[in-house]
């Protein structure tokens, strides 16, 4: 552990990523003490600029405290990141570890099933299925995970052919080991670092996604997220220019901040990158 | 006094800070004459490799670098030359011949274009002109249908054809030494004699020095002039080739010398009649399965085991040589079911499992077990020692402690510390860890094992300690042993009967002193002939008992 964190601290930006990302998660955790109120209250005069009326980022339209709706969507886009990327990861390796550990039909099977949902564009899709389901926090973690699972089995399925055949798993076999055991205990521990890179980097899709799915109007109308304050000031751009701009760089710090840690990730663990260094 | 064409002088490659040792090569001297070999022979990571890199300036800069010494060749000093000039001399006047030529050729370049970029960039000439020369340089190396071979990739060769088109391009201007680094390693034995022939064919054609590196002192026997032995980056002994194989004075060449085995067979063992594995009229074919929807090609089908019958006897060491692609680790892999195979039947003890199923299979897992070629790969690198050797007991219901005490008794039979119970693969050497690998395959105690190249892998002293382990363990256990080897020699040690195989048949099977002494198929015959060092049986290799 101690050894990953001198890898992982030798990239300058992971850290800084690490830091932001550390930063965005405090913001989440102490929303409701710093804005105890509900953020579409109407707290007070309508389109303050930042810093006037009480307002630190200013207010919409409505009045609503930009401020607050950034504190409480942090909550919203980061537990939407996560949840939709665990679940995608979770159906990515059955279907990626199946399909590569027995091969033949079976993989035939599976990937022309993957290809199918890879062939539609993505954020496409995803509309479609929250348009579908009625907009909801669930709706909007399932269309995520099924327009991000595809990625994930292709690279399981790739790393499950490449390790099935190693001589360790042989050995396994004249143990009489069973595949499950296999698959479980052998194989899955040797392809978890690019797993967890490629999951890394999909809590950042999964961001951008939920914030277009908002921006769209699609999104949960009872939860504050940073999609929703970008769709609510679109109008005003040019007049209250602080609405779609405090949340927009939300966005992008934490994007920044995740792929950044992602890509730190993926040196240390790489080990190949490490004998370079 | 003779002008020689190459000499280092007091030559010391720094390794980078934290490596294990100061220095890759440490006040290394040697010189080169045209028209001679010089073998520089020695086990992996004794910097036998480095040293012909730095000759070309291939050293991989700024982590590993020249520390004192010079390389003169001819006026200059390699070592103060400038780039450009270096340039020039690479390939025109020095030129190498890597270990693999699959990825020493470019891929997506035919051979043709290859050759002629050497000419493009050294000598100015018109394009007929350089065509013309490079067909005459493919005739010279052998290869059928010189203009043909012009317009083919790598891909489309064999190993040994692209290693004659790697010879070819680094003669294209006759430069005056030629470094071959480890050029035979990875080609079929009889493949490797025809090359090493033409190597010498190339070297009186062109009166060029060559600098050879290799770890096989067969091949030393058979092609050196004089002989350089480095161990750990120091020269330890250096004389005409006479003199080191058959007086070899420093203690490190002596025992290097004593691990070749011997070409003698061993002494014949009291033979068993009981048959263990039975296997009856096996066949394996590869390719041929249809793509989910019929579309795309229809795969080349290989023939990979075909009609193949066998016994093996209780206590007998049965081995099974070939080459490259002649089906021995498909057969083997048959054998203990690590495959399925399409005809035939294979039965242990007169049990026929060729059809069983996974459960029911179980039981049988345990009576054969396998030791695998590859001590890197064959290990899983997540899982502790102790846990993979404990195992297989655990998966045939043991109780975990028992499995523990069967594992650590394991680690003391085959000579590892006990320590190494709770440590992970990477920090052990490659003979290391096929002492881990055999331990595993013994914590079931089978009947039978089935060794995969065990010491393939290995060096040659290490190989003699992993066949030493072997053969007592076989003897205390009373295992039947399965051999699966390409080295003619590590089977006259370690085998009582020889399965010769090729293109998945079985060619011939006898008895060792009967293969070795008087074999009747042609390609027996053939592969007897192209082992390397033949003429050399020198008195200090002892048989291994």
């Amino acid at each position: 552990m101690i050894d990953f964190w001198k890898r992982f601290s030798r990239n300058r930006s992971a850290v800084f990523g690490l830091a932001i990302l550390v930063a965005v998660l405090f913001v989440a955790t102490i929303a409701s003490l710093i804005y105890p109120e509900d953020p579409f209250r109407l707290a007070g005069k309508p389109l303050s600029g930042p810093g006037l009326n009480g307002f630190l980022l200013g207010s919409d339209s409505l009045g609503r405290d930009v401020a607050s709706g950034i504190a409480h969507g942090a909550k919203t886009s980061l537990l939407i990141g996560l949840i939709a990327t665990l679940a995608a990861v979770f159906i990515g390796i059955i279907f990626g570890a199946f399909s590569g550990y027995y091969g033949g039909r079976i993989d035939d099977l599976l990937m022309r099933i993957t290809e199918i949902f890879q062939t539609i564009p993505s954020f496409v899709f995803a509309i479609l299925l929250v348009a579908i389901m009625k907009p909801s926090i669930e709706s909007i973690v399932i269309a995520i995970t099924v327009v991000s699972w595809p990625g994930v089995a292709r690279l399981v399925r790739a790393e499950f052919l490449s390790l099935k055949n190693r001589e360790f798993v042989q050995a396994c076999h004249t143990l009489g080991m069973s595949d499950l055991r296999i698959m479980l205990r052998e194989i899955l521990p040797n392809c978890l670092s690019p797993i967890i890179v490629i999951g890394s980097l999909m809590v950042a899709t999964a961001i951008l996604i939920e914030s277009g799915l908002a921006f769209l109007g699609l999104g949960d109308p009872n939860i504050m997220s940073w999609g929703f304050q970008i769709g609510a000031g679109r109008t005003m751009l040019r007049s209250a220019w602080w609405v779609c701009t405090f949340p927009g760089i939300a966005i992008l710090i934490t994007v920044l901040a995740i792929n950044l840690v992602g890509e730190g990730l993926n040196d240390a663990l790489n080990p190949r990158l490490r004998e370079r260094q | 006094m003779i002008k020689h064409l190459l000499s280092i002088n007091n030559l010391s490659i720094l390794l980078p800070e934290g490596a294990d040792r100061k220095c890759a090569i440490e006040n290394v001297n040697l010189t080169l004459s045209a028209g001679e070999t010089l073998c520089v022979v020695g086990e992996s990571g004794s910097g036998k490799s480095l040293t012909a890199k730095a000759i070309m300036g291939l050293l991989p800069a700024p982590h590993v670098r020249v520390g004192s010494g010079s390389i003169n060749f001819g006026t200059e000093d390699l070592v103060q030359v400038s780039y450009e000039r270096l340039r020039q001399i690479r390939g025109s006047e020095i030129s190498m011949i890597f270990q693999e030529p699959m990825t020493a050729l470019n891929p997506v370049m035919s051979i043709g274009n290859q050759i002629d970029e050497i000419f493009r960039y050294h000598a100015s000439m018109a394009k007929l002109e350089r065509q013309g020369k490079a067909i005459q340089l493919l005739k010279d190396v052998k290869l059928p249908d010189p203009k043909q071979i012009m317009n083919t990739f790598p891909h489309e060769l064999s190993g040994g054809q692209r290693q004659r088109a790697m010879i070819a391009m680094a003669l294209a201007l006759s430069p005056k030494i030629l470094i071959a680094d480890e050029p035979t390693t990875a080609l079929d034995v009889t493949t490797q004699a025809q090359i090493l022939k033409l190597i010498k064919e190339m070297q009186s054609t062109y009166n060029s020095g060559v600098l050879f590196i290799t770890h096989d002192f067969g091949v030393v026997a058979d092609i050196a002039d004089r002989v350089a032995v480095m161990q750990e980056g120091l020269i330890v002994e250096s004389g005409t080739v006479n003199q080191v194989l058959n007086q070899p004075s420093h203690p490190y060449t002596k025992s290097l010398i004593a691990a070749v085995p011997s070409l003698t067979p061993r002494a014949p063992r009291k033979k068993s009649d009981e048959s263990v594995i039975r296997v009856n009229r096996l066949n394996k074919v590869f390719g041929g399965e249809k793509s989910f929807f019929g579309f795309g090609k229809s795969k080349r089908i290989v023939n990979a085991v075909q009609n193949v019958s066998l016994d093996l006897f209780q206590g007998e060491t049965l081995g099974i040589v070939g080459e490259s692609g002649s089906g021995k680790s498909t057969l083997a892999r048959c054998i203990i079911r690590l495959m399925d195979y399409d005809d035939g039947d294979v039965s242990i003890n007169g049990t026929n499992i060729s059809k069983m199923g996974r459960a029911e299979m179980r039981p049988f897992r345990a009576k054969m077990q396998m030791v695998f070629q590859d001590p890197f790969a064959s290990l899983n690198p997540r899982i502790k020692i102790g846990n993979i050797i404990a195992q297989g007991p655990l998966i045939q219901g043991k109780s975990k402690s028992e499995a523990e005490e069967r594992a650590r008794e394991l680690l003391s039979i085959v000579g590892l510390d006990s320590k190494a119970y709770d440590r992970y693969p990477h920090e052990f050497s490659g003979g290391q860890r096929q002492r881990i690998g055999i331990a595993r395959a013994l914590a079931l105690k089978p009947e039978v094992l089935v060794a995969d190249e065990p010491v393939s892998a290995l060096d040659v002293s290490i190989q003699a300690q992993i066949l030493k382990l072997l053969d007592d363990i076989r003897r205390q256990m009373n295992l039947s042993m399965v051999f699966i080897t390409h080295d003619l020699r590590v089977a006259a040690q370690v085998c009582d009967r020889i399965v010769v195989m090729r293109y998945g048949k079985i060619v011939e099977v006898g008895t060792t002193a009967e293969i070795f002494g008087n074999p009747t198929h042609d390609y027996s015959k053939e592969l007897l002939s192209a082992v390397p060092g033949k003429g050399w049986e020198n008195k200090n290799s002892a048989s291994l008992r």
